[in-house]
């Protein structure tokens, strides 16, 4: 076979394993996967198993429905691990999502060793979960917020990384693509200039870790946040890794049972990692749920599924250049893009094309995509944004293309 | 069903002329009563200025950003509380709001004139807020006589 009939042997196989496992995608085009991701059938099984072959506690009980909650949330912790490619499970703690990652670790990390003085650097790209997290911290500690603003296509303006490491910042905050545009910050020329001056680095890992390669020891980051929803998986469950020795030293964000190695009267002993920052019984069908989903992305494998957004990026920004009136935003370059492709109608606000795209069947988002000050940076009210995974087709894009020009008819003479 | 198909539905031409062309869009320069309305999800922002005197509307203008919904609604208020009390105009906006937000709506004992056109919305419960916005912050304005509004601080 040759290269390209492999390539499109290979296409026609993920096109059936998507028809099997996401059947009510048939008749639908949905395009905001970087809001949430579809579910898969093994997923939905694999969490409803927790219920439906019997309930119980993790870490508890000794009898054999407690024996299986318990492997199935530990399997998942390794799984995790090697998806990521951490030192340990140790380092992988279970939280409610990329929010709740950030907010106890601003709490944990944040609150004992921000100072009055110390600098935190975020760029304007963030989502108001890698953003407000630290303002507020910064806002009670007495710091400075240094803001990273971007150019004219998304990108992080290279030229203000020097000034930034003179100010040497204890924190830097930043998320590995944007939701809004899906540019993908350059990690390997930013991570190591900040560590090694001491800098410790957080990654907003939301729109990355569903949709990039991810080794948390190459790319060399401190910490790193993402959601199990965007990746297939359930809502209310996320992962906040950590190195071990940082997570070794900070204080529990939160109290309550399972996160004790004993508890005397004026005396606590927390427990070890992970458990430590793990109180409290947890969403245990969605930790199943997240490692069927790891399972399945790994069944997909992470490279295909970057090829196959390239692809689509490639393809959109192509169909949508067609389309009078319409301006995209973000990076020029299908490369340097997660799968997002924001975009403009002159005359055509982004919640009217949103609402007569859905109408066509076309499941896209409008707005400000929780990020105001990128917003605000580039003087727009808001974006129309399409998003793409693996289930994502050209024909998807093409319909997006067909509905904007529906969009473009009834508005006809009033734009 | 299509758009394409069917202006008759959300995007009606009232709509879209209105939001296109205000004929009362602009800001006020010492407004008896003012308030700004801010729809969070979406990023729609209204700020409604009104002259009463004598107790009626003499004068009523917005300002502001927003969807086509958001911005013919504002529109729409401005031209049709001209004139009236603010009894009546409390009145009315009592009635387009209990008019819009059920599904099935009995006609409204008001008169609520090209307001009608904005009934295509009870479709999008999203996109209610989008129609309300300003009808709320005119209830707001109403309660908050500005004063001492100035509006080089704003």
């Amino acid at each position: 076979m040759s290269v390209a009939q492999q390539a499109s042997s290979s296409a026609s196989s993920l096109q059936q394993k998507v028809a099997l496992d996401f059947p009510f995608l048939e008749g639908t085009v949905y395009l905001d996967s970087a809001a949430t991701s579809q579910m898969p059938l093994q997923v939905r099984q694999t969490m409803s198993e927790h219920y439906s072959l019997g309930a119980s506690n993790v870490h508890r009980g000794v009898y054999e429905w407690s024996e299986r909650a318990t492997d199935r949330f530990e399997d998942t912790r390794r799984k995790v691990a090697t998806f990521i490619n951490a030192r340990s499970e140790r380092e992988c703690i279970f939280t409610a999502g990329t929010t709740d990652s950030m907010n106890q670790l601003a709490q944990s990390w944040g609150e004992s060793n921000i100072q009055a003085g110390d600098s935190i650097v975020v760029t304007v790209m963030e989502h108001h979960s890698n953003l407000l997290p630290w303002t507020q911290l910064a806002e009670r500690r007495g710091a400075e917020i240094l803001w990273w603003t971007v150019d004219e296509n998304g990108l992080l303006d290279m030229s203000q990384l020097d000034a930034l490491l003179e100010k040497r910042p204890k924190l830097l905050a930043m998320t590995w693509a944007s939701n809004v545009t899906g540019a993908i910050n350059p990690l390997e020329r930013i991570v190591p200039k900040f560590r090694e001056q001491g800098t410790v680095v957080v990654l907003d890992g939301a729109q990355g870790v569903p949709h990039l390669p991810c080794d948390v020891q190459k790319l060399g980051i401190d910490f790193l946040a993402f959601s199990a929803h965007k990746m297939l998986g359930p809502t209310g469950i996320g992962v906040l890794w950590g190195r071990e020795e940082l997570l070794e030293a900070m204080p529990p964000p939160r109290f309550g049972g399972g996160m004790i190695l004993s508890v005397r009267q004026g005396k606590v002993k927390w427990a070890d990692l992970p458990q430590k920052f793990e109180g409290g019984t947890p969403n245990i069908s969605g930790v199943h749920g997240l490692g069927a989903a790891i399972e399945y992305l790994q069944s997909v494998g992470m490279d295909e599924i970057r090829a196959h957004e390239v692809a689509l990026n490639q393809y959109a920004l192509k169909k949508l250049a067609k389309i009078e009136g319409l301006r995209v935003i973000g990076p020029t370059e299908p490369e340097n893009r997660s799968g997002v492709v924001s975009f403009e109608m002159a005359g055509i606000h982004p919640h009217d094309l949103a609402t007569i795209l859905g109408r066509e069947g076309v499941c896209v988002r409008a707005g400000h995509h929780c990020c105001q000050p990128l917003m605000r940076h580039w003087g727009c009210a808001g974006t129309t944004r399409a998003s793409f995974y693996f289930y994502t087709t050209t024909d998807d894009i093409d319909a997006l293309a067909k509905a904007l020009e529906v969009a473009a008819k009834v508005f006809e003479g009033y734009r | 069903m299509s758009f394409a198909d069917n202006d008759e539905d959300l995007y009606r031409a009232v709509i879209l002329e209105h939001s296109a062309h205000p004929p009362h869009k602009g800001r006020m320069a010492s407004p008896t009563h003012h308030d700004e309305g801010i729809n969070p999800s979406c990023g729609d922002e209204i700020e409604l200025f009104f002259r009463v005197e004598d107790d009626v509307i003499q004068e009523a203008t917005f300002d502001g950003v927003g969807c086509s919904i958001c911005l013919a609604s504002a529109s729409m208020l401005t031209r049709a509380l001209r004139g009236k009390s603010v009894g009546e105009a409390t009145d009315f906006y009592r009635a387009f709001k209990s008019w819009i937000t059920v599904r099935d709506p009995e006609p409204s004992p008001i008169d609520l004139e090209e307001l009608e056109a904005l009934g295509g919305v009870r479709k999008y419960p999203v996109r209610l807020k989008c129609a309300l916005l300003a009808w709320e912050t005119f209830s707001g304005a109403m309660r908050n006589p500005s004063l001492c509004f100035d509006p080089k601080l704003n």
